[in-house]
């Protein structure tokens, strides 16, 4: 049993890692549709992969060991918060190395390595976009922390799969704190995975970006690398949320027919997901960068005001 | 604290063992002043010696935590006052903390003393270890006249040590303003001392114990120790010496305060709160709670905005010395409501904060003692690229900083998880609206937290990463190797922590055992998985962690090298195909803190001087002031100015008039007596 567990948590890992750049495809499909583009395939995301891994890697000549490791950290704490959050189950050994919170300190080791990497070669892109991305990161990092207190404070952990499993225990109830909440971990999925309206990933118009601008240096296998984090990131992020929202139909047993259900479940929600998170970049226009402190700091006090509402409700 | 529990060694007893290293370290600092000159005889002797009895102190204290406490008293100083002193489990994990940092710290300071920093290299090493072993004393002081006398050398021999480059003005200055607060601080503890002796006039500590006060003098003796602690610890507002004074000081100087020293308040406040007073109004705790709170957001905010490194460290002090006072204002809440589970976890986390912090922020403050000593420049401004000339204090730096920015695995976020965790207890204080609003300190501890992490990817990158921004920086030499083994031990430190919190927790649980608060619930958690509350199935395991992110790096580079190949070629910086780039195009410190001014506007004063367009030579002049100086203690010192004067009046430079106050003062005296 122990090991069909550990095959299983492999499995979940295996499928986060091949399916967070198709998800990446499907957003951008859908986002080409609704603007009336015709849309590349929903493998596209792979193809550019491939093509990073084939190329020569081009390196500044003043960058240290510091700015060729921090891919691989990057990749490889995305790779363990994919680990950690449950995504087609609950019961998986792996979790019980980090809760939550740790999961967001996970999140937050890769930010930082991110942004020291950038600072690395020492051009004027990469400090400002280091800059950036740590600002985006102080105000998001604890609205996520927020988000997931009030899920704590309700089922009395901060363990991701039993928030999880007790709450698709429950029967679905729309409550105040819910909407709260969601509407503020939106905006940090959108704000921390550089999405329109905080940062636009297709553009390399020097004065707006941020997440293009930490990886103006990398070239080759350590671009791919990181662009295959930045989709497990978005994956992840996209996991947490169904986990704590709308987590029915996750599977708290290993049988067969649950975790296929789950995995069935998982694909469709993710597909909602996409598009509904296609929908949102399509209607929304860029913030200037200023402007995006206050985009997030609206997401820390409406998680507060979902806290505040628990609290003081209970509902 | 249990009665009964002490049982009276012989001479190999843990207390006269820590006795005996404390009077080494003060033989030590004797030993200084044999041979003041010789830099070859303290750098490569005595302080090696010094930073040996560290480790053994901490050695023995660690070996003591699970022996009864012990207490001794020795008939010295006046008569009729012997001095009492104690050794229990809250005694011992200070000492530990002492003694391990300042071993680290001691072996760098042997390589880094070695210009004599513009002093006396003995008189250094007289001041150094007497400063270590008043340190230990007040851990150790078991009455109000032994404490307050570790507590003023403490304060004294700091002080010299902050002054050892008297010669110039501002150290003067800050010097003298950290010499005022300290003694306002003293003045606040020996009166909180005086009201909890509680009519006995028995000023032991096992005589505070059994005082039995009414709430009003306890209120009010509570409130002095925090006043005196907290200006001890640079709580805000009782922290405008602190960034002053700790860049002050010559580096090991810096990390001895800020990683030990400012740990003396904190036990003060334990040892005030939780031992001698019995049982704390829960009320009590808010203070400290939401100054701490406040002062956990102000000095990061400020850490953020600082362009001299050391500056800037000081500021991440007030910060963390914030997290800590918030940690034990909770845990008095939660000890005033019974809540005695939550408080023990509480204050584990407290007290493993206080060592983290005594690892992390030693260990910066060297590296920056590493890069003064290289480049002569404390300045960011005037820093960058140092990782590829000093790889050892780089990367060991990077350690530290990982570790304060609350990283998993290493130790800083450990102590902060369990803070987070105890902080979703607090919904369940049985008093309406107060339940209510301390979940919401965890969100502001949180963002604390995060705003850690920008500070110090600042540091980091400005000083490490990037282009050298001056000429002189590409002659900087890595650290000799005695500040190499300094910062590896305190490296070893941070992960260690990091990695076994299980131990630690263990270790911490026996003080709140000793406190009557409980330890922590039993689990059958595997010592590598850290279970704090059973019930609540919330884990962390270290260890599995790194191991995760280990195996995945190791499986990637190898999968990559097996798949495609490792060709690099090493070209010009790409910059978007900007060219003519040079290391001025860098974000400066100040670039990288905009965002903070711009955002916590209201918190700073600022002053600037923006250039025109026509200005034949521009120039630009940022300035950011601290509001609570000028709001509080500007007016504060211009009333004293002002009192000082009207009582000048009393001068009259006449010995006629001199002598009629003493005829006055004789008078009065004989009618009060009569």
């Amino acid at each position: 049993m122990n090991v069909f567990d550990w095959i299983v948590q492999l499995m979940g890992i295996a499928l986060a890692v091949a399916a967070a750049p198709v998800f990446v495809g499907w957003v951008n499909q859908c986002r080409a549709w609704l603007q009336n583009k015709s849309a590349p395939g929903l493998l596209q995301p792979y193809r550019g992969i491939r093509k990073l891994f084939h190329k020569d890697a081009v390196i500044a000549e003043n960058a240290s060991r510091l700015f060729r490791l921090a891919p691989y950290v990057v990749f490889g704490a995305m790779v363990t918060a994919a680990a950690v959050i449950p995504s087609i189950a609950t019961r998986l050994p792996f979790t019980q190395a980090a809760d939550a919170i740790a999961l967001v300190g996970l999140l937050a080791t890769a930010r930082v390595f991110l942004s020291l990497a950038a600072m690395d070669v020492g051009t004027a892109f990469g400090t400002m976009g280091a800059r950036r991305e740590m600002m985006i990161g102080f105000l998001a990092e604890p609205a996520l922390l927020v988000v997931i207190f009030v899920f704590s404070l309700q089922f009395s952990t901060t363990a991701l799969p039993m928030i999880a499993e007790r709450l698709s225990a429950q029967a679905f109830a729309l409550n105040p704190s819910l909407a709260f909440t969601a509407v503020a971990f939106t905006m940090v999925l959108l704000a921390e995975n550089a999405r329109i309206p905080v940062d636009n990933p297709a553009t390399h118009l020097e004065l707006t970006m941020i997440h293009e601008a930490l990886l103006l240096e990398y070239s080759a296998r350590h671009l791919a690398l990181m662009e295959w984090a930045a989709a497990l990131k978005l994956f992840n992020y996209a996991c947490i949320g169904l986990a704590v929202f709308i987590p029915w139909g996750i599977a708290t047993s290993h049988a067969p027919s649950s975790l296929a259900v789950s995995v069935m479940l998982l694909g469709v929600k993710l597909l909602v997901a996409g598009a509904g998170l296609a929908l949102i970049e399509t209607l929304s226009a860029k913030l200037r960068v200023f402007r995006a402190p206050e985009f997030l700091a609206t997401a820390f006090l409406f998680a507060v005001l979902g806290l505040l509402v628990r609290l003081l409700l209970g509902a | 604290m249990g009665a009964g529990a002490f049982v009276s060694y012989g001479f190999n007893s843990p207390l006269t063992v820590c006795l005996l290293l404390l009077t080494a370290w003060c033989t030590v600092a004797l030993a200084g002043l044999v041979r003041p000159l010789s830099i070859a005889f303290v750098g490569r002797t005595l302080f090696p010696v010094g930073a040996f009895c560290g480790a053994a102190l901490a050695f023995v204290a660690a070996t003591s935590l699970r022996h009864p406490s012990e207490q001794l008293v020795l008939p010295i100083g006046l008569p009729d006052l012997p001095v009492h002193l104690r050794l229990d489990a809250l005694s011992s994990v200070f000492l530990i903390l002492l003694g391990a940092a300042s071993a680290g710290i001691s072996i760098f300071a042997a390589g880094y003393f070695r210009r004599g920093e513009g002093a006396a290299p003995g008189l250094l090493c007289l001041q150094y270890h007497l400063f270590l072993a008043s340190m230990g004393f007040v851990f150790l002081a078991d009455d109000a006249y032994a404490f307050m006398l570790a507590w003023e050398t403490m304060a004294l021999s700091s002080y010299f040590l902050v002054t050892t480059q008297h010669r110039i003005p501002e150290i003067r200055h800050a010097g003298f303003l950290y010499l005022l607060m300290a003694h306002l601080g003293a003045i606040a503890i020996l009166l909180s001392f005086g009201i909890l002796q509680g009519g006995s006039w028995h000023f032991t500590f096992d005589a505070m114990r059994a005082a039995h006060l009414a709430p009003n003098w306890s209120t009010t003796a509570f409130c002095l120790a925090l006043i005196g602690f907290g200006a001890k610890a640079g709580l805000v507002p009782l922290h405008v010496w602190l960034p002053e004074a700790h860049p002050a000081a010559p580096s090991p100087v810096s990390a001895l305060m800020s990683g030990v020293m400012l740990k003396t308040a904190l036990y003060g406040m334990i040892r005030v709160s939780f031992d001698l007073m019995g049982q704390p109004l829960w009320w009590w705790g808010l203070v400290p709670l939401s100054l701490g709170l406040f002062s956990a957001l102000y000095g990061v905010v400020f850490a953020a905005a600082q362009t001299d490194m050391k500056r800037l460290l000081a500021y991440s002090s007030i910060e963390n010395i914030g997290i800590l006072f918030t940690g034990l204002g909770l845990a008095i809440v939660f000890a005033g409501v019974e809540m005695r589970a939550a408080a023990a976890l509480t204050l584990i986390a407290v007290m493993y904060h206080a060592m983290n912090h005594a690892f992390m922020k030693s260990l910066l403050f060297l590296g920056t003692g590493a890069v003064l000593h290289a480049t002569g420049e404390r300045n960011l401004g005037h820093l960058g690229g140092l990782i590829h000339r000093m790889p050892w204090v780089t990367w060991l730096t990077l350690i530290g900083v990982l570790a304060i920015a609350g990283l998993p695995p290493l130790n800083g976020f450990v102590s902060e998880w369990l803070l987070l965790q105890s902080f979703l207890f607090a919904y369940k204080v049985p008093h309406p609206f107060i339940n209510m609003l301390l979940p919401l300190g965890a969100a502001l501890l949180a963002l604390a937290a995060a705003l850690a992490g920008y500070v110090m990817v600042k540091f980091f990158g400005v000083i490490f990463l990037g282009q050298p921004r001056e000429p002189a920086l590409q002659r900087a030499n890595d650290a000799g190797f005695a500040e190499r083994l300094g910062l590896v031990w305190l490296a070893v430190g941070c992960v260690l922590l990091g990695f076994l919190p299980t131990h630690f927790i263990s270790m911490f649980g026996i003080v709140t055992q000793q406190l009557n608060l409980g330890g922590l619930p039993a689990s059958d958690a595997p010592w590598w998985l850290l279970v704090p509350i059973p019930e609540r199935q919330s884990s962390y395991a270290p260890l599995v962690f790194f191991a995760a992110i280990a195996i995945v790096v190791v499986l990637a580079i190898v999968s990559v090298r097996l798949f495609y190949h490792q060709r690099i070629r090493k070209g010009a910086a790409w910059d978007c195909g900007f060219g003519g780039l040079n290391s001025r195009m860098q974000d400066t410190a100040e670039g990288f803190g905009q965002p903070i001014r711009h955002l916590f506007q209201p918190l700073f004063a600022i002053v600037r001087e923006l250039p025109t367009a026509f200005d034949s030579q521009p120039k630009y002049r940022l300035e950011i002031g601290d509001r609570i100086w000028r709001a509080l203690y500007q007016p504060l010192g211009a009333l004293v100015r002002r009192v000082a004067d009207k009582v000048a009046w009393l001068q009259q430079g006449r010995i006629a008039t001199y002598l009629l106050y003493s005829f006055v003062t004789l008078v009065v005296l004989l009618a009060l007596m009569l």
